[in-house]
């Protein structure tokens, strides 16, 4: 399967396309690296479970380690609350897409912009149109997905890879953070 | 009204002053007024006439823009990127470039509902003339055209007079198109304000077609009780010789349905239909069956079942000749908007055509007269039926596993799917047996075929998912309320009050394509759920169809259930795609009729009215279409936010309010003229959702206005609080955003809003008369300033 196509065949992406995150390092590299970073959830994370492992722990647990905020969409939050983390914020996808491209918009805490935003378990095409948005109206934002399928509109994006190869990725990235 | 062309010949006239010969004279129309309220501002109005209304939505739901594609490609001097802040070689940004895309898409869509309005006005006043009268309700209407009352000022009375109204439609479609060429418009906001333009004029467009055909042709006029239809794949007699009627426009579907009646053999064949034209031919004859919305074409040509294929105008698909062709049906296409590459026939002799078809040397034809069509498509049916037996494409269970074992697992199928259905994950199961994958991708699967084209093995994976899932299908067999038109002023008149208080906590239509992101159950859910909720519940389209297929604990379904009374509670499906007009009609019914509001070219004040109190929300679940786009633009401007899934954020962008920005949502007290805090109601005026969850949770928000009563917000907070705790879990983080003085709180949550306040240093604000036209301020504010 070719790494850096779009996963849905005919979302060809334009000419700005998404650095391929080739190892977990890379990805770590850039959450050290942003000074304002949140990470966005979507319903689809709740679905993965490998061989006994939820995506969404290994999530809670990056965000935990890495101190990221986390914005979660449609009925995600019901999960985030029964293990005992609460999120930043409860906001549907286009919303809080909507305030990231506002350079005025000061985040939830009334700090200061974002300047990373980590997607994950949209529906792949939902994502693709809301990180477009992103490409062209956040100049500023840089934008991360760590779904297991290339998404061509990000800043960064994990390759097309099996599911067992991602959730090795993602294990990498958390354990990159230390404790 | 009534407008009539005058033609004045004088052979030969003398008198004192003259001596005439052979004079002609020739007046195009004159009007003869019968309506007697004043004309209003804005009648007929132009590009630019309600610029400064849409400016004002606009300025408060600014466009998120999700480019669907980076670059320009409608020049040669293209492609041009326009990546971030690039510009086009014409200058345009990307912003621009995505609303005018948006402009493009919402004048095919509203081109394609007036185009329709022409063909059927054409057709009726030629069969029934220009004078019969329009009667949309023979009790209980008297305003019979809300929506080209207040656009246009008119207040039609026959067929005749409806075509000013179309005459003006195509005029401002022409305008529109034309802004759309390359070195018009520059501005996104201004395309934007095109964008409602355009859907304005598409609800014109729908209710003319609409008045028409059920002036003309017997449907349900306002019936609450219009009768039940059948509706599913399972309701079918394969017995009979079946006819299958694809698309949108009627006429073709009531030349079928007169000739048999003609010949009386109404019972001995099957008319069924697929999409509007299904919904259309049940209101004109009950016993026409519905298999389904748009995405069963495949799945029931494939079926074998249909001995005859008859189309006709929009989202017919574009392969269907190929499909008829596979299953041995003859295929008649009947539009001149849907040609397909056959020979015209219109001319020919009735048994010269059946006789091509039967034969088999003739794989298709078009027909452009429907009553010939009818005699065509009976009379093949009848002759093909015992031919064919119903053959179709679909692999038994053991072909299909045979099939399955050539699957090499490259993805390609799933990569092709709009919704990411795991197909090769449920072929490789069913190469070892196991049919219950593919069985379960039958629900969720929109039936477009994308599967297939990018089938490197060329297996016709669709229909390998619907012969897993056979015997579902064989056994959908439910019932939909047929299509009643409009809402009668005496229903209005009862539920306007409750709906402005807010004490009926919302109308919720849910309209649109099949385009859905989990399956029609979906929309039957939610229909079901808002209706439990006396909430009012309209339905059109194919959702209308979605809303019937789904059986609750008891068996039933929504129509069985519910009411078809415009009433809290009630489940009222008002017909077709052009229908929605009576949607948009309801609302501004409730301004002229409930609040006495001016109606006749007044279109501000009407907006401004229906924004600021009638608490409508539009759901089009399964949008698809550049039709869909421009029923929603039209609700837009009306101020009527509306709901998509998730695949609605392809229509290039949303329009989203900012609840954390106050300045925002200001309006004007009319009552004391001051610039007052209103809230942020309603959030936004389009907006995509992720799954059906959120989409409730948001419907329920976005039925708040601000000129809700304590008793109709607490209502309205009651639903949006309880489905929040149970869809999403816990009390919303916004609510206090929406509580304005402590009697808004809902008694049973009293305790834990409260305690979500004092949390939020939440302080009493008054209730607004709103406004946000000026001159909307009452006069008494005006006249003591003068007085100071």
């Amino acid at each position: 399967m070719p790494l850096n196509e779009s996963w849905q065949t005919a979302e060809i992406p334009g000419p700005k396309k998404a650095s391929l995150i080739m190892k977990p390092d890379i990805a770590d590299a850039m959450i050290r690296r942003a000074k304002r970073p949140i990470m966005i959830v979507g319903h689809g994370i709740v679905e993965y479970d490998v061989e006994g492992l939820k995506l969404i722990d290994c999530l809670i647990e990056l965000a935990t380690k890495a101190h990221i905020p986390v914005v979660v969409t449609a009925s995600t939050n019901r999960e985030f609350l029964s293990r005992g983390f609460s999120p930043a914020a409860l906001m549907p996808a286009v919303d809080i897409g909507n305030r990231l491209t506002d350079p005025s918009w000061k985040g939830f805490d009334g700090k200061d912009s974002y300047d990373l935003a980590i997607f994950v378990g949209l529906p792949y095409y939902m994502e693709w149109t809301i990180l477009s948005g992103l490409k062209h109206f956040a100049p500023l934002l840089k934008t991360m997905t760590l779904d297991c399928v290339y998404q061509p509109n990000a800043s960064w994006s994990f390759p097309n890879s099996t599911i067992k190869d991602w959730v090795v990725s993602l294990k990498g990235i958390v354990d990159g953070l230390g404790d | 009204m009534s407008r009539k062309s005058v033609n004045l010949t004088i052979g030969e006239l003398k008198s004192d002053i003259a001596h005439f010969r052979d004079v002609s004279i020739s007046i195009g129309a004159v009007h003869q007024e019968r309506w007697l309220e004043p004309m209003g501002p804005t009648p007929f109005p132009s590009l630019t006439t309600l610029r400064s209304w849409d400016h004002k939505l606009l300025g408060r739901y600014k466009p998120f823009y999700l480019p669907f594609c980076d670059l320009c490609c409608l020049c040669t001097y293209g492609k041009c990127d326009l990546t971030q802040s690039k510009r086009g070689a014409c200058g345009i940004t990307m912003a621009a470039q995505q609303s005018r895309m948006v402009l493009i898409a919402a004048c095919i869509g509203a081109a394609t509902h007036t185009g329709h309005a022409r063909e059927l006005l054409t057709y009726l006043t030629g069969k029934y003339g220009r004078d019969h009268p329009i009667n949309v309700g023979d009790t209980g209407v008297e305003v019979e055209a809300p929506v080209t009352r207040l656009v246009c000022g008119i207040k039609p009375e026959t067929l005749g007079d409806l075509e000013p109204a179309l005459d003006y439609c195509e005029n401002q479609l022409t305008q529109l198109l034309a802004v759309t060429h390359t070195g018009q418009e520059g501005n996104n906001l201004d395309f934007e304000s095109k964008v409602f333009h355009a859907g304005m004029i598409d609800h014109v467009g729908m209710e003319v077609a609409d008045i028409a055909q059920i002036s003309a042709m017997g449907y349900p006029k306002a019936d609450p009780e219009s009768a039940l239809a059948d509706l599913g794949l399972g309701t079918v007699d394969k017995k009979k010789p079946v006819i299958l009627v694809v698309g949108h426009n009627v006429s073709p579907s009531a030349g079928i349905i007169d000739y048999l009646r003609n010949k009386g053999n109404l019972s001995d064949v099957e008319v069924t239909g697929i999409c509007c034209t299904a919904l259309d031919m049940t209101r004109y004859s009950p016993r026409a069956k519905i298999v389904g919305p748009i995405s069963w074409q495949l799945r029931y040509i494939r079926s074998g079942v249909p001995d005859v294929i008859v189309i006709d105008e929009q989202c017919v698909r574009a392969d269907t000749l190929q499909e008829a062709a596979k299953v041995k049906a003859p295929l008649i296409a009947t539009s001149e908007k849907n040609c397909l590459g056959l020979p015209d026939r219109t001319e020919d002799d009735v048994e010269a055509i059946v006789a091509g078809f039967v034969d088999g040397t003739v794989p298709g034809a078009l027909i452009l007269d429907p009553e010939k069509v009818g005699a065509v498509a009976v009379l093949t049916a009848m002759a093909m039926a015992p031919k064919r037996k119903k053959q179709g494409t679909e692999p038994s269970k053991e072909e299909l596993v045979r099939l399955a074992k050539k699957c090499t697992q490259c993805m390609l199928c799933r990569r092709a799917c709009p919704n990411d259905l795991p197909i090769a994950q449920a072929l490789k199961a069913a190469a070892g047996g196991n049919l219950k994958l593919l069985d379960e991708i039958y629900d969720d699967c929109v039936g477009c075929g994308r599967c297939e084209s990018a089938c490197t093995q060329k297996l016709p994976v669709h229909s390998l998912i619907c012969s897993a899932a056979n015997s579902q299908t064989r056994n959908e067999s439910y019932c939909i309320r047929t299509g009643r038109g409009s809402i009668q002023d005496t229903e209005i008149r009862k539920v306007g009050g409750p709906i402005v208080l807010g004490e009926i906590p919302g109308v919720v239509a849910f309209v649109g394509c099949a385009n859905y992101p989990k399956g029609s159950r979906e929309v039957a859910e939610m229909c079901m759920e808002f209706a439990k909720r006396r909430y009012i519940v309209c339905t059109s389209g194919c959702s209308a169809m979605s809303a019937g297929m789904y059986r609750d604990e008891e068996g039933k379904t929504a129509y069985e259930r519910y009411s078809g009374a415009f009433e809290a509670g009630g489940i009222v499906n008002v017909g077709s795609c052009v229908s929605n007009a009576h949607i948009s009609g309801a609302a501004i019914k409730i301004a002229s009729i409930f609040a006495k509001r001016p109606l006749r070219g007044n279109y501000e004040e009407i907006a401004d009215y229906v924004y600021n109190r009638v608490g409508a929300v539009g759901v089009a679940w399964g949008a698809m279409s550049q039709k869909a786009a421009a029923i929603a633009a039209g609700f837009w401007r009306l101020g009527i936010p509306v709901v998509v899934g998730p695949h609605g954020t392809k229509y290039r962008r949303m329009l989203l309010g900012r609840s954390d920005k106050k300045d925002d949502w200001y309006v004007h007290d009319a009552r004391t003229g001051e610039n007052v805090y209103g809230g942020p109601v309603p959030e936004h005026l389009f907006f995509a959702a992720e799954t059906k969850e959120e989409a409730m949770v948001m419907v329920a928000k976005l039925t708040m206005r601000p000129n809700d009563t304590s008793k109709g917000r607490a209502n309205k907070l009651a639903n949006y609080v309880d489905l929040h705790k149970r869809l999403v879990g816990g009390i919303p983080h916004d609510v206090h955003l929406f509580v304005r003085t402590h009697a808004d709180i809902p008694l049973t949550m009293r305790d834990e809003i409260k305690a979500h306040l004092d949390g939020h240093a939440w302080s009493e604000q008054p209730i607004p008369d709103p406004t946000l036209l000026p001159r909307m301020i009452h006069r008494k504010k005006e006249a003591s300033d003068a007085a100071e």
